[in-house]
């Protein structure tokens, strides 16, 4: 079967001044090749500055890759970092909910926005579609009217989660989206999340540095070290063989 | 009175409403925004409220002292001056010049200051260096100094100083309101909005002004202050509103020569334009204090 979304030999550096006609380029991304299958999840995992919150990035576009090419449900989405899809396939949660959302707008304007900015809908079906949204990931319709402040850090969570699925995207990329919460609403989203997964077919790219969550949630594991690829594959046999001198430092083996 | 409330009042509040709440438990600055309105007010409806008009001379009536004073005549409240004057009436119409002026001055440079400032916030590379360090070089200069500059190439007149107060003023503005749109624009909520498919337009008017007008409120109110005292400064050195214009500084300037014989002709423009300023700083500092606390929760 086609996976659904396949990432081939992807790069990027960023470009640092290090004198007046000077520049460094630091590569933090090195030919990485993936793929994730329809209702799968991938996990990455990596050290500090192994490139990870930036591949969830080039994964929903915020970023550009140099090179390289990202290919959803067998279209080209990205090649050598020139985009030319929208981005409501591929959705992206921050990870720090208090910042990635607008303080100044109530959570229905912003849900509003993002339908009114990517769909036809009406007036009425919007508003229709943002309630159910809400439901969904377990949110109250009356919080259409709320402002971000007013929620704690768990429901603001949820909000960015409906934000991320309002539009109906076929990956959600999840950058280090539940290590800011506690154990308890750590666990509640995680299963909200797996409970969306089995209704929906929804793929995750799991973008995390606890490895329980990752035993619990993925089917795939990649682990980064620099900007490179250093062990792909299924999660249970890496976990039972880490090859790389990475992943066995990870496991203490 | 309820010991206990029973209905809670839900904190469903927009940010500006929890703004103004903060606000109004600040009391000198309650105060401050009381006697700013009342100036404001009085700014506009001045030529009509006042009892006398401003050249309206009275022969019979020369260097009177205000009305409490036992030479005092209850016709003219606050005295008159050597002309016969009536103080009153003129300070009240002074009010239009020197502090409508300014509130007109400040909004023109705020207005221009959040174009400019949002252009240099958005653009990048080159066009913004630029930009920015021609800004940084007539930061350096004070803005009175600036104002006399641009008067000198002007000339002097009312007008003119009002002109050349945008100019003087513009430059911290915009430099300030750039700031404000860069800091905005490195946050997370803005690279959602953006990813959401949000153009340019829409990602300042829906994601970065509403979370900086506030700021821009307070800009603004420190543009004022400095706008009156350099109303009235270039007044005061005969460089902007020329007599009989009632402008606050000249009347200073225009009643100095009198100030141990009627000292009621100078004092009491000083006492309104010290007024005018501490009511624009007062408003100013409460805001700036009521957006500090609301970063820390």
């Amino acid at each position: 079967m086609q996976p659904l979304l396949k990432v081939q030999g992807l790069n990027k550096s960023f470009c640092t001044r290090a004198g007046v006609f000077k520049r460094k380029h630091a590569r933090v991304l090195q030919d990485i090749s993936f793929s994730v299958g329809h209702g799968e999840t991938l996990a990455i995992i990596g050290e500090t500055g192994s490139g990870k919150s930036t591949l969830a990035r080039v994964l929903a576009g915020a970023d550009y890759s140099d090179k390289g090419q990202i290919l959803l449900d067998g279209d080209t989405i990205e090649d050598d970092g020139i985009r030319c899809d929208e981005c409501r396939h591929i959705r992206l949660i921050f990870q720090d909910p208090t910042r990635s959302l607008n303080p100044g707008l109530t959570i229905g304007d912003m849900l509003d926005d993002c339908l009114r900015l990517n769909t036809e809908l009406t007036k009425a079906q919007r508003d229709k579609k943002i309630k159910h949204t809400l439901t969904r990931v377990g949110l109250l319709t009356e919080h259409f009217e709320y402002y971000p402040h007013m929620f704690s850090g768990g429901q603001l969570q949820r909000v960015a989660l409906a934000r991320a699925l309002i539009l109906d995207p076929k990956v959600v990329v999840l950058d280090e989206a539940l290590s800011s919460l506690d154990p308890s609403v750590r666990a509640q989203t995680v299963n909200l999340l797996l409970e969306l997964q089995r209704d929906t077919g929804l793929s995750y790219v799991l973008i995390t540095h606890h490895l329980s969550l990752v035993k619990h949630m993925s089917d795939q594991l990649l682990v980064l070290n620099k900007g490179k690829v250093v062990e792909y594959g299924d999660t249970l046999s890496i976990f039972a063989t880490p090859k790389s001198r990475v992943m066995q430092r990870l496991l203490n083996v | 009175m309820a010991k206990f409330s029973l209905f809670s009042e839900e904190s469903n509040r927009s940010p500006l409403s929890r703004l103004w709440r903060k606000f109004k438990s600040n009391h000198p600055a309650l105060v401050g925004l009381w006697v700013f309105v009342a100036l404001t007010l009085l700014a506009i409806t001045a030529p009509f409220i006042a009892p006398y008009g401003i050249n309206q001379q009275h022969g019979d009536a020369l260097l009177l002292p205000p009305s409490w004073h036992e030479l005092g005549d209850v016709r003219f409240i606050l005295g008159t001056d050597d002309l016969g004057r009536d103080v009153l009436s003129r300070l009240m119409n002074g009010a239009t010049f020197t502090f409508g002026l300014s509130i007109i001055a400040a909004l023109v440079t705020t207005l221009i200051g959040v174009i400019l400032g949002t252009f240099a916030g958005i653009s990048k590379g080159f066009r913004s260096s630029l930009l920015n360090h021609v800004l940084d070089i007539t930061l350096s200069i004070p803005s009175l100094l600036l104002a006399i500059i641009i008067i000198a190439v002007l000339g002097p007149g009312l007008l003119n100083t009002v002109w050349a107060i945008i100019f003087a003023l513009l430059p911290q503005h915009v430099h300030s309101v750039r700031n404000l749109v860069v800091e905005e624009l490195n946050k997370d909520y803005i690279s959602a909005f953006r990813l959401d498919g949000a153009s340019k337009w829409q990602i300042l008017t829906r994601g970065v002004l509403p979370n900086i007008y506030e700021h821009i409120v307070v800009i603004f109110t420190m543009a004022l202050s400095t706008a009156i005292l350099d109303i009235a400064a270039l007044g005061f050195l005969k460089l902007g509103a020329q007599p009989p214009t009632t402008e606050w500084g000249a009347i200073l300037a225009e009643n100095l020569s009198l100030i141990y014989l009627a000292p009621w002709t100078v004092g009491l423009p000083g006492v309104l334009l010290f007024i005018a300023v501490l009511s624009t700083n007062l408003v100013g500092d409460g805001l700036r204090q009521v957006l500090k606390g609301r970063k820390v929760d």
